[in-house]
């Protein structure tokens, strides 16, 4: 009975989307205040209906219902709870129902902090995103229903991806859909800003709190999947140029140009059709994405079910959205003329770096993740592109791109001149440089210079970002939570970045044969290895061995790292033993069985890696205090209050120099 | 209209047509160019018997299998359940090639797992492998009864690939002339 309410409450979320897109859609274009207002409404019932809709699903898998096929193909009753709930959107069927629940409560939080937008926009943007939730209802109701009943009904499931069985990964799909989908919001507020004819500063100004805190959600996503990749594969690398990751990597570029270019649009009236074209970017690159995972047409580790069926309904979609949406824009774009200008040596020059840079490894990403399926539709044979093209290419755009993140903070709107700008950090950059030569050569064993570079320009970024907030000349404390915002965002990135080039130029990794009672010595660390035995979890049988790792004779820890085994039809999977720290990581992954007590095992030493995920948390933290500054509710405060029927003009915000980009 | 403003439209439309060229591709099946080639010959020593020695001559004029292991493969651990069952239910004869192994190693292994094979040749070198063009274990190939590869599958076998692959396949080469 339960998955069939499910199923109904499904069916009628479509039901009311269809509702939802025509009706306000007509409405604002007719001028009909009652059809405007259904807007509203409409968007809250489908988030019910959906929710209800989830909790069904949900409630089946807790109860394990193999009477459902979904349920019955990735669960069983040994599984424990946390992953039976993880499960619901451990595959296709259910992760999309996920990925259209997260669409109603982006839709359904419009509607309720919408006090200072017209009715008139707000019905087009709840519109627009009704027919992207008719789109994917229609594609699961068609063709991944996650209610289909079986017969007969199988006494046990089978299990969940094991691969999936983690903590790290039961949230990350979550995030990231909330990160993808959280880009529907600026994209509608675009769209429906075309569609109005009014390009002004406002859609900027409100769509900067939304693609701030769906660009927060897909950074802690990518960063969580990341983090599980690295201590789940056990190959101890975080980042794969897996076509699945680049899906994610894409919409997170293009999110982090619109962020900076979405400020040039609200404070200067400039870059206005650059804004809207990034913001329809950022949303059909996670569409893209999307296709790409599920229609099974690029080979990749993130093995969902794929099926060209469902691969042909995506594309229709995708053909549908972007194709329509890039003919608006070709329709309106002319008509845009950025009334701001500015010349070479001004914050917006400094935010056009920032965006072309940001574009370039987005196109990057992209040529690279398609080429193998260009030179297969050409016939040309089968290949893959691995990270050499990737580090290749988005070394040099990260240099232009952090080197501009510095003066950018510094640099004036409008005009500013070379020689006040230098005068100010020309001391920030000697000393990073100082620091990006001294780090390697005080605190590692050998000097690289691109790990030298790598830290000089983290020193430089964060220095700068301080000394910013330094700058202001006002106590911390009263500064506005965008500016905070920015710094700690710039931080983040300079974290990772340090992070990352010191983990890439001093990691040491070695594949060892070890038998029981055997040690090994490296990076100044020694490894006894106590042997393997087996242990049983709750749905696996595990080999786990036991390494002590001990320096100068004093005990550091010990390592348990497993090899899991889910029982038949799945691969075994390594759960690595790993020691974290602020300045290294010791990480431990059990290979083969060598036979007579005999293991291969695999050992890192990787010094700084977990900067890599700090960082990635900052950067979600400025992004997050940036899009709660108090401007964005005074702002709506000061439109209500005059009764405004239609668009009203916010666009002459504050434009002081000082003032934040974030 | 200014033309600029279609230029995101044309790239999107070109990167559709890829798109929808690729949905009928299927990246996933690497072709192995040994299908439809004959067995290549070789002669290995045998696993159990010192002295002895097999080719795949011994199994022409059937329908047979040749499964590549070894006791350092874990994959061929969880494939061997499946694989056993197979061959025992349907009496297919297979010849184990035990890759790049201790021979002790392997009679361990199978001692405790169990031999489902009717032959086991010794690659110990990994020569054969070569010229079979494996590049990962375990991988199972169908050859029939003129002795030419019919079928390769990389990877454990599961209960899937049997009942969709193998089990329909050799069914249907029992069929032909010899």
């Amino acid at each position: 009975m339960i998955p069939e309410i499910g199923h109904f409450a499904l069916v009628l979320a479509l039901v009311v989307a269809v509702v939802q897109s025509i009706f306000p859609m007509i409405g604002a274009a007719t001028n009909n205040a009652q059809w405007i207002a259904m807007a509203k409404p409409t968007a809250r019932a489908q988030f019910v209906l959906l929710a209800v809709s989830f909790a069904c699903l949900m409630a089946a898998f807790l109860e394990s219902d193999f009477s459902v096929l979904y349920v019955a193909n990735n669960s069983n009753t040994l599984m424990p709870t946390i992953y039976k709930v993880s499960a619901v959107w451990g595959a296709h069927e259910g992760s999309l129902l996920l990925w259209v629940l997260i669409l109603s409560v982006w839709a359904w939080l419009v509607s309720v902090f919408s006090k200072g937008i017209s009715p008139v926009m707000l019905a087009r943007v709840l519109s627009v995103m009704g027919m992207i939730g008719v789109g994917f209802l229609l594609f699961m109701l068609l063709t991944s229903n996650p209610f289909e009943r079986q017969f007969p009904i199988p006494l046990q499931g089978r299990t969940l991806n094991p691969l999936l069985q983690d903590p790290g990964l039961a949230i990350h799909p979550p995030m990231l859909y909330m990160g993808y989908v959280g880009f529907s919001v600026a994209f509608a507020f675009a769209i429906a800003a075309m569609l109005g004819g009014k390009l002004d500063a406002a859609w900027a100004r409100w769509a900067r709190p939304w693609t701030n805190v769906a660009w927060v959600f897909l950074t802690i996503g990518i960063a969580l999947g990341s983090w599980w990749a690295y201590y789940e594969l056990g190959w101890g690398g975080w980042w794969f140029w897996d076509p699945v990751e680049n899906a994610s990597l894409m919409p997170w570029l293009v999110g982090t140009a619109l962020i900076h270019s979405l400020a040039v649009a609200e404070k200067r009236a400039a870059f206005k059709s650059w804004t809207i074209l990034l913001a329809i970017f950022a949303f059909s690159l996670s569409l893209l994405g999307t296709f790409l995972v599920r229609s099974g047409v690029l080979t990749s580790v993130h093995a969902f079910a794929s099926d060209p069926e469902r691969g042909l309904f995506i594309l229709i979609f995708l053909v549908l959205v972007v194709g329509s949406s890039l003919v608006l824009y070709a329709i309106r774009a002319p008509k845009l003329r950025s009334t701001g200008t500015f010349t070479v040596i001004s914050r917006e020059m400094g935010l056009l770096v920032n965006n072309v840079a940001l574009i370039a490894m987005t196109a990057t990403v992209l040529l690279g993740t398609l080429y193998p399926l260009f030179i297969d539709a050409l016939g040309l044979g089968k290949i893959s592109v691995g990270p050499p093209y990737f580090n290749t290419i988005s070394i040099p755009l990260g240099l232009v791109l952090f080197s501009a993140m510095g003066f950018g903070l510094f640099l004036r709107w409008k005009k500013d001149t070379k020689e006040r700008v230098f005068s100010k950090v020309r001391w920030v950059l000697l000393f990073a440089l100082l620091i990006g030569f001294l780090v390697p050569i005080l605190f590692m064993t050998h000097f690289d210079w691109k790990a030298a570079l790598g830290v000089a320009l983290a020193s430089w970024v964060s220095l700068t970002a301080l000394l910013w907030v330094q700058e202001q000349g006002r106590s911390p404390f009263k500064l506005p939570l965008s500016m905070w915002g920015a710094a700690i965002a710039h931080i983040g990135m300079a974290v990772t970045v340090a992070g990352i080039s010191l983990t890439s130029a001093y990691s040491t990794e070695k594949d060892v044969r070890l038998e029981r009672g055997q040690e090994y010595q490296m990076s100044g660390y020694s490894f006894l290895f106590n042997g393997v035995k087996e242990v049983k979890g709750p749905n696996y049988i595990a080999q786990q061995g036991e390494v002590v790792v001990t320096r100068d004779g004093l005990n550091v820890t010990t390592l348990r790292p497993e090899k899991r085994n889910y029982g038949p039809g799945t691969m075994p999977m390594t759960e690595a033993g790993i020691d974290g720290g602020l300045l290294r990581d010791l990480f431990i992954a059990l290979g083969e069985p060598l036979g007579k007590d005999a293991w291969s095992v695999r050992l890192y030493h990787k010094p700084v890696v977990s900067w890599i995920w700090i960082g990635s948390a900052l950067m979600g933290l400025g992004g997050l205090l940036a899009a709660f500054d108090k401007r964005y509710r005074r702002v709506r405060r000061r439109i209500i209050e005059p009764k405004v029927a239609n668009q009203p003009e916010i666009g002459e915000a504050s434009t002081k120099a000082g003032e934040a980009i974030a | 209209m200014k033309k600029s403003a279609l230029i995101p439209l044309g790239i999107f439309a070109v990167l559709v047509v890829f798109l929808a060229i690729g949905l009928s591709l299927k990246p996933r099946e690497v072709p192995s160019p040994f299908i439809g080639k004959p067995v290549p010959e070789f002669s290995l020593p045998t696993l159990m018997t010192k002295g002895k020695s097999i080719s795949p001559q011994a199994l022409k004029g059937e329908v047979w299998m040749l499964n590549v292991f070894a006791s350092w493969c874990v994959s061929c651990r969880a494939e061997h359940d499946v694989l056993t069952r197979f061959i025992n239910s349907e009496n297919v004869p297979v010849l184990g090639l035990n890759y790049k192994d201790e021979p002790k190693d392997a009679k361990e292994w199978l001692a405790a797992l169990g031999n489902p094979y009717e032959h086991i040749a010794v690659d110990y070198k990994g020569q054969v492998g070569i010229d079979l063009g494996v590049y990962g274990v375990p991988e199972t190939f169908v050859i029939d009864k003129k002795g030419i590869i019919r079928h390769k599958s990389t990877g454990p076998v599961s209960d899937e690939t049997v009942r969709n692959d193998l089990l329909p396949l050799i069914l249907k080469l029992r069929e032909e002339k010899g």
